[in-house]
C-alpha cells in the first residue's frame, strides 16, 4: 500500500505546530497502525530527521496510553478498538491519512501526538479511589454478597482505560464518560458506597476545574469508546451528583 | 446544594428542567391552538379563560418567560464554556460517524427558534399585552364576538408569516430530536424505560411541530 500520513507535528508546549505530509511506500495492509508509524520513523532517523513522539505501550488495547485521532476519530475508523489494535488493512491504497493528537484545553500537547493526560489522574487523586483499612482485619471481598447485574455493571464501568478517547471525541471536550465510568465502578459496590457522596462531589468538582466542557449528550462517546463504557454510567453520575448535593 | 449552578452537572440538569418545562408548554400550546380547527366556539372560550385568569396570568405566564430566557442564556453561556474546553480544532473531524448532526447543532437549532420567538413575541404577545393592560380591554370581544378565532384566522393570510411558521416549527423538530431523550439523561433517567422515552421523544418531536405547521397550513388555504 502506498500511503500520504499528514501528521500534527510540534516540537514543544510552546510550539504553534502544524500538519506535516509524509508519503509511505509499501506499507503492508498486515501492519498495526503503530508498526506503520514505528516504520516511519525508523526512516525519519535514517535521514537523519527527529522521529515523530506518540504515546504506547502494552500495543494489545489494554494500557490506553495510544491516543490519536486518525482521519477525524478518536482511535481511528474501527469501532471498540485502540490505535494498536487498528491494522492498515482498514485503509486502502493510495489513502491521504490524517494523524493528530487528542485537541481539549485541559489535554494540552506536549510534543507531537503526545498529551498531557494528567488531568484524569488528578480527579481520580480527588475521589477514584476506596479507602481500605489494611491493618489485617480487612474482610475478604469474596465474602460480601454483591446482586449479579451491579456487580457486572461495576466490572462495565471498571473496564475503562482513561485513554481520553471519550474528551477527544466529544465536540465539547467533556470528560463525563470517564469521571462516570470511575464513579459508578465504586457507586454500584457496597465497598464504595460508604464514601459515595463525597466521592461523586469532589470528582465532579476537579473535572470542572480542569476546563473540561459540559456534557450535552451526543453520545460520541460511548461510540468511540474502545471498552463501549455506557451512557449509562454518565446518568448514574448525574443522579448520585444531584442527590449528594442535596443532601450536603 | 450550595453552587449547584457553578457545576456542570448542575447546569446541566437546570438546562434539563427548563427543557421538560417548555415541551410540556409546547404540548399544551399545541392542544389549545388543534382546538381552532375542530370548534371555533371551544377555541374562544379556552384562550379567552387563558388570557384573562389571574393564575395563568400573573404566576404561570411569569415563569414561563423566566423558563424561556433561562433556556436560551444558559444555552449560550453552555456553548461559549464548551467553546473554551477545545481552542484548537480538529485538521480533520468525522464527528458524523459517532453524532447526529441534531446533537451537535442544537445551538444552531436553538438559535433559529429564538429569531422565530423573537418575532412571534412582537407579533402577537406584544399586541396581546397592549390590548389587556395598555389599552384595558380585557373583555375579549370584537363587535360583540369573541376576537381570538378570528384574529388568529387573519394571522396566517399572509404566505410569509405561515412559511415563518413552517420554518420555525422544522427547527423545532430538530432541536427536540435530540433535546427531548437528552433531557431525560441529564435528570439521571437512562434506564428500562429508556427505550419508549426515545421512542416517544420522536413522535413528539415529529408529530407536534407537523401539527402546529398543519394548524398554520389549515387556516391559510380555508380562508
Amino acid at each position: 500500500m502506498n500511503l500520504t500520513l499528514k501528521i500534527w507535528r510540534q516540537k514543544n508546549a510552546s510550539d504553534k505546530g502544524k500538519i506535516v505530509d509524509y508519503p509511505m511506500s509499501d506499507v503492508s495492509p498486515d501492519m498495526s497502525f503503530l508498526e506503520m508509524l514505528d516504520v516511519l520513523n525508523q526512516e525519519l532517523i535514517d535521514k537523519g530527521e527527529e522521529p515523530i513522539a506518540f504515546d504506547h505501550d502494552c500495543r494489545e488495547g489494554i494500557c490506553g496510553m495510544c491516543s490519536m485521532y486518525v482521519n477525524g476519530r478518536a482511535h481511528g475508523p474501527d469501532s471498540m478498538i485502540t490505535v494498536c489494535q487498528l491494522h492498515m488493512r482498514s485503509f486502502n491504497d493510495g489513502d491521504t491519512i490524517f494523524i493528530e493528537p487528542w485537541r481539549a484545553t485541559a489535554f494540552p500537547v506536549i510534543k507531537d501526538l503526545i498529551v498531557d493526560r494528567s488531568a484524569f489522574d488528578r480527579i481520580q487523586h480527588a475521589g477514584g479511589f476506596i479507602s481500605v483499612n489494611t491493618s489485617g482485619n480487612t474482610q475478604d471481598a469474596n465474602a460480601i454478597p454483591i446482586e449479579k447485574e451491579n456487580a457486572d455493571k461495576a466490572f462495565d464501568a471498571a473496564t475503562c482505560i482513561g485513554c481520553g478517547a471519550c474528551v477527544a471525541s466529544c465536540k465539547n471536550s467533556s470528560a463525563m464518560l470517564f469521571v462516570s465510568a470511575k464513579v459508578s465502578q465504586f457507586a454500584l459496590l457496597p465497598q464504595g458506597q460508604v464514601e459515595a457522596t463525597d466521592r461523586v462531589l469532589n470528582m465532579v468538582k476537579q473535572m470542572d476545574e480542569e476546563g473540561f466542557g459540559n456534557c450535552t449528550n451526543t453520545g460520541a462517546c460511548e461510540v468511540e469508546c474502545p471498552k463501549g463504557i455506557s451512557l449509562e454510567n454518565i446518568a448514574r453520575m448525574n443522579r448520585e451528583y444531584l442527590a449528594a448535593s442535596f443532601k450536603g | 446544594m450550595s453552587g449547584i449552578l457553578n457545576s456542570s452537572i448542575g447546569r446541566k440538569f437546570a438546562m434539563a428542567l427548563s427543557a421538560l418545562f417548555l415541551m410540556f408548554f409546547i404540548l399544551q400550546h399545541f392542544a389549545i391552538n388543534i382546538l381552532s380547527v375542530f370548534s371555533p366556539d371551544t377555541f374562544n372560550e379556552v384562550s379567552h379563560f387563558m388570557g384573562t385568569n389571574p393564575l395563568v396570568q400573573f404566576a404561570l405566564q411569569p415563569v414561563l418567560i423566566f423558563g424561556v430566557i433561562f433556556h436560551f442564556a444558559m444555552g449560550f453561556i453552555l456553548e461559549i464554556k464548551n467553546n473554551k474546553a477545545r481552542k484548537v480544532s480538529y485538521a480533520k473531524n468525522s464527528p458524523s460517524g459517532n453524532s447526529t448532526w441534531m446533537s451537535r447543532n442544537m445551538i444552531w437549532s436553538g438559535g433559529f427558534i429564538l429569531v422565530f420567538l423573537i418575532i412571534h413575541f412582537i407579533d402577537f404577545w406584544i399586541p396581546e399585552i397592549n390590548t389587556k393592560y395598555i389599552v384595558g380591554d380585557m373583555s375579549g370581544m370584537h363587535n360583540g364576538e369573541f376576537r381570538y378565532y378570528e384574529e388568529l384566522v387573519h394571522k396566517f393570510v399572509p404566505i410569509w408569516r405561515v412559511a415563518l411558521y413552517c420554518i420555525g416549527f422544522v427547527f423545532l423538530a430538530l432541536h427536540l430530536l435530540h433535546g427531548f431523550d437528552s433531557a431525560f439523561q441529564s435528570v439521571g433517567a437512562n434506564n428500562k424505560y429508556t427505550k419508549g422515552i426515545k421512542g416517544l421523544g420522536k413522535a413528539y418531536s415529529i408529530l407536534i411541530p407537523l401539527g402546529f405547521i398543519f394548524i398554520a397550513l389549515y387556516h391559510h388555504f380555508n380562508h
